[in-house]
């Protein structure tokens, strides 16, 4: 008999579907911050679970949630590369601080920003410090997971994370000025 | 959250305390981490993206429900599809769509398949109350669980199929040697007929919608005993 990929039993459907589907508001925000695309993250999640699904057997059943969310964003990269669209800006070059020493209004700003402004914000990041900030302060994962997520040193994400807050902030910031003026 | 961002900052933390400058930064950070957690900021999966995603892993392993039964049923198996499906096809004297000629056939399989694969239940009680809330989690529906031992029809149990491109209730009652599947799910409005009656070659199938749900009621039982069956299922 022809060799085939091995299919799995109803018992083991139903774990997958016990297990997997779940996450799967979990798995579409992520898609759709990254695709930034209510269609483009359909495809995504939609792959990325058939994906789940296939290596469903192989897997030893330690965090489900971050072993989708792993599968996900290998599926928005090479998704990414399959449609040859542009590069995204990734994060190059160091955010100035802003250090004026004055008491502080950028935290009343902040705490004030609207969701659109957010939306706004966050869809502008660079997309690693995109993602690292949907991890932690959305699904609020620990570094450790984000880290084994993107496949990057715990440092690596701290610093992700520092910089992309910090980019919010100024993002946020400036728009608020231009919107007082 | 205060925990969370504490635990970011555990590096500086000793420092900021000095430090009037870091201070500013922990209070930037504390708006900004709650501006993004309180902004409703978190996209859901759409019911639509779900059931696609359901249905593609169905899809995806098209023999899923089939290879829990030893390979020489599979030539019986088929063989009962095929006279089942013939028979049907010769005596159909209703105008169907083919879609509920496709949901009747996968009925009448689901059915024959959940006796010939010995796996007629995933849950094995005559207690409604244990059976119902076994779907809880696994159905994004309730549905309603009859005990009707007492009018002879001995509620066994319940397992989930898959009909419609969803996963379904399947509820099992036993008539002195006969077992009968009652499939549960909720209309989608465009179900086609309320109320059906037809029988397929030895398969006798009830078919009403109540309340919101659709019902498949399928035995090989004589046609006035189901009728009973779905009477008191009705009430």
């Amino acid at each position: 008999m022809r060799k085939r990929e091995r299919l799995l039993d109803q018992n083991e459907l139903t774990g997958f579907n016990e297990a997997v589907l779940p996450h799967l508001d979990a798995a579409y925000n992520l898609a759709r911050w990254l695709t930034r695309n209510e269609h483009d993250a359909d495809d995504v999640v939609q792959e990325a679970s058939l994906r789940a699904f296939k290596y469903w057997t192989g897997f030893s059943g330690r965090d489900c949630r971050s072993w989708l969310l792993a599968i996900v964003r290998n599926t928005f990269y090479t998704w990414l590369r399959q449609r040859s669209i542009q590069p995204e800006l990734t994060a190059d070059g160091e955010v100035d601080d802003i250090d004026d020493g004055t008491p502080n209004p950028e935290s009343m700003v902040l705490q004030n920003a609207d969701r659109e402004m957010l939306r706004a914000a966050l869809e502008d990041l660079p997309v690693e410090f995109r993602e690292a900030i949907v991890l932690r302060e959305m699904e609020g994962l620990s570094y450790k997971e984000i880290a084994d997520i993107a496949g990057v040193p715990i440092g690596t994400v701290m610093s992700r994370l520092a910089r992309g807050r910090k980019r919010l902030q100024i993002y946020l910031t400036s728009r608020a000025a231009e919107n007082c003026l | 959250m205060l925990q969370r961002i504490a635990y970011d900052l555990q590096a500086v933390e000793s420092h900021v305390q000095g430090c009037a400058s870091c201070l500013i930064e922990v209070d930037n950070l504390h708006s900004l981490v709650s501006a993004v957690e309180n902004g409703a900021l978190r996209f859901k999966a759409s019911p639509r993206l779900k059931r696609n995603v359901q249905a593609a892993i169905r899809a995806a392993n098209p023999r899923a429900s089939r290879s829990i039964f030893h390979w020489r049923w599979a030539s019986v198996f088929a063989s009962a599809v095929l006279i089942v499906a013939l028979t049907w096809v010769a005596t159909t004297r209703w105008n169907r769509s083919s879609e509920e000629t496709q949901l009747v056939n996968d009925i009448v399989s689901s059915h024959v398949r959940s006796m010939m694969a010995n796996h007629i239940t995933d849950v094995s009680s005559s207690d409604s109350h244990t059976v119902k809330p076994w779907f809880g989690g696994k159905l994004d529906y309730s549905p309603p669980v009859k005990d009707l031992t007492e009018q002879g029809f001995r509620l066994i149990g319940g397992r989930l199929e898959y009909l419609e491109n969803r996963p379904v209730a399947a509820l099992v009652y036993q008539r002195s040697q006969h077992f009968i599947n009652l499939f549960v799910w909720p209309s989608n409005g465009n179900t086609g007929k309320q109320e059906d009656q037809l029988t397929l070659q030895g398969y006798n199938l009830i078919h009403w919608t109540k309340s919101g749900m659709t019902y498949w009621l399928i035995s090989e039982l004589n046609q006035p005993e189901l009728n009973e069956c779905a009477r008191l299922l009705k009430e």
